[in-house]
């Protein structure tokens, strides 16, 4: 059974109002566990209305989402019991940094999940070090630490929860070369080591290519496409008319196929690519 | 859920009211309230009640809008009403132990309600036609004279424009951290007082940082521009007074002047 299902999914913005704006329309997915999701579609497609009714922030206008085959919203009980079991990442989330001590901050979370100490110590230990917080800066002021780090406090803190769903708003908006990569590493290592699905939200086509093994892409309210990365790549014309970019590899390859290097489609990494041209080298096919 | 506090409270449109200079409103309702602690009578306040009336429709502002902008003052009106409907003098109509019920008493009442009403539901016709910005820029100018008495009129000005331009921010913040805090299984809306009293900290204290960081940047982008609030500055947009705002001004004076005749023929 999936983890997550969604039924024709639809959200009005400020229904009756002159201000009213539909910001998704009858989306339906399935999520699986172990899964690792990556959502695209440029600003205002919905992707950030879609994925605050997954933990239940929002309620749809019409449509059910089901965890587990039931109803979040049918009760306040367990809605509160899937926003733990669904850990939301909201866009810079080292703004909701708020406790004296890191350590508190990443306990926040266990503790409103009305866990007992040892249990607490334990979870915040272990996320800490999934996102490489050293054990040094625990009893340090959140305030005071470098925005890469405050940014793997944040998301350590909703780690912490242990969730069977892990949602990441662009976990890696505003952040140098060498901070994306170790935040991409630690997010694919907890996927690996919990089985949790994964819904990572990006703008970089590159980041997503490499680690995602399912693409939905939004596009005004709906999903407009949704499948293999190598399935949504190779639509690369389809994704450009939306306003969207493809992953750099498929941009050369695109480019050597309309120069007369026979290249197939839905190629979406460099190492993917050098592999190809590389072959074609030995066999003296190119040119 | 705080997307519903209508802050500002400006209605936009393009209507006679809109169009006017916001320093001709300003005016006006000052006008309007002398006028309105001017009138005695039965035929003063009906006066007062037609003009308000008159200016809200050609706002094409609904009365259910005005009405929604008294709903904060109900136990007002209602304890200045009970409160002056004993304190009449006269032939008591109905009289209970030593409070006693007079035809004055009633006649007082009713018109301490209607004065802060129409009070209430002038001012309010200003901020729903007139953009923040446009009444803070009008405040300034009439101000203006008070710069001779040392009076910093100009960073008063400044100050309430930036605070009205980032109320929709920090509601925007408030709303997100709200959320994301939520999403960690704080709750917002139950438990006893001082649970929920501690359960705003999560929110608090990230809002306040959030706010002195802006702060800080705002200041930083400000003297960046070598902003200076001293003499010779320019504006972007100058207030011009045009034909209808001397015409409103007139029917100001106007205004004021049939109140006094109605005073004065005691109606």
């Amino acid at each position: 059974m999936p983890i997550l299902t969604v039924e024709h999914l639809t959200h009005v913005y400020s229904p009756g109002t002159p201000l009213e704006k539909t910001a998704i329309e009858d989306v339906s997915l399935e999520i699986e566990k172990g899964q690792l999701l990556g959502v695209i579609g440029h600003t205002g497609s919905g992707k950030s209305t879609f994925i605050q009714h997954l933990d239940g922030l929002l309620k749809p206008t019409s449509g059910v989402v089901r965890f587990n085959g039931a109803d979040i919203n049918a009760d306040k009980a367990l809605l509160r019991n899937v926003r733990f079991q669904v850990g939301l990442v909201f866009q810079y989330p080292e703004y909701q940094l708020f406790e004296e001590t890191v350590f508190r901050d990443i306990a926040f979370g266990p503790k409103n999940m009305g866990l007992d100490e040892a249990e607490v110590r334990e979870r915040v230990a272990e996320a800490a070090a999934f996102v490489g917080v050293p054990e040094a800066l625990m009893e340090a002021s959140p305030l005071e630490l470098s925005g890469g780090q405050k940014r793997r406090v944040a998301i350590a803190g909703v780690i912490a929860m242990r969730p069977e769903v892990l949602i990441l708003d662009e976990p890696t908006a505003g952040l140098d070369p060498a901070g994306r990569e170790s935040i991409l590493k630690n997010i694919c290592a907890y996927q690996k080591s919990s089985g949790a699905a994964v819904l990572l939200i990006s703008h970089s086509m590159d980041e997503v290519a490499r680690i995602a093994d399912r693409l939905i892409v939004f596009h005004d309210g709906h999903v407009a496409m949704d499948g293999t990365p190598a399935e949504v790549f190779g639509q690369a014309p389809m994704l450009k008319e939306m306003g969207l970019t493809v992953p750099a590899a498929t941009e050369i390859a695109l480019a050597l196929r309309a120069r007369g290097v026979a290249l197939p489609d839905g190629i979406y990494t460099i190492s993917h690519l050098q592999e190809l041209l590389c072959a074609m080298g030995r066999e003296g096919g190119i040119c | 859920m705080l997307k519903n506090i209508t802050l500002g409270q400006y209605f936009p449109g393009n209507t006679a009211i809109h169009r006017l200079d916001p320093r001709t409103k300003l005016i006006w309702l000052v006008g309007y309230i002398v006028a309105l602690f001017l009138a005695k009578g039965w035929g003063g306040y009906a006066l007062m009640l037609l003009i308000l009336i008159a200016v809200a429709s050609t706002a094409h502002i609904r009365a259910a809008a005005l009405l929604r902008g008294l709903k904060p003052l109900i136990f007002i009106v209602i304890f200045t009403a009970i409160l002056n409907l004993f304190y009449g003098e006269g032939e008591p109509l109905v009289q209970i132990w030593v409070l006693k019920i007079t035809a004055d008493g009633i006649r007082t009442a009713i018109f301490m309600v209607l004065r802060i009403m129409l009070l209430v539901c002038g001012s309010f016709l200003l901020t729903y036609t007139t953009a923040p910005m446009q009444l803070t820029d009008g405040m300034e100018t009439l101000l203006s004279p008070l710069k001779r008495l040392h009076v910093p009129v100009h960073e008063l000005a400044m100050m309430m424009s930036i605070a009205l331009r980032f109320i929709p921010t920090l509601i925007e913040e408030t709303d997100k951290i709200m959320s994301a805090q939520k999403a960690r299984g704080a709750s917002f809306d139950t438990g006893t007082l001082r649970e929920r009293a501690s359960a705003l900290l999560p929110l608090l204290v990230p809002l306040f940082v959030s706010a002195f960081r802006r702060a800080d940047e705002l200041a930083t982008a400000m003297e960046c521009r070598c902003y200076h609030s001293g003499d010779g500055r320019t504006r972007m947009h100058t207030l011009r007074f045009a034909g209808a705002d001397i015409t409103a001004l007139a029917l100001c004076a106007g205004m004021i002047a049939a109140v006094c005749l109605l005073r004065g023929a005691g109606l």
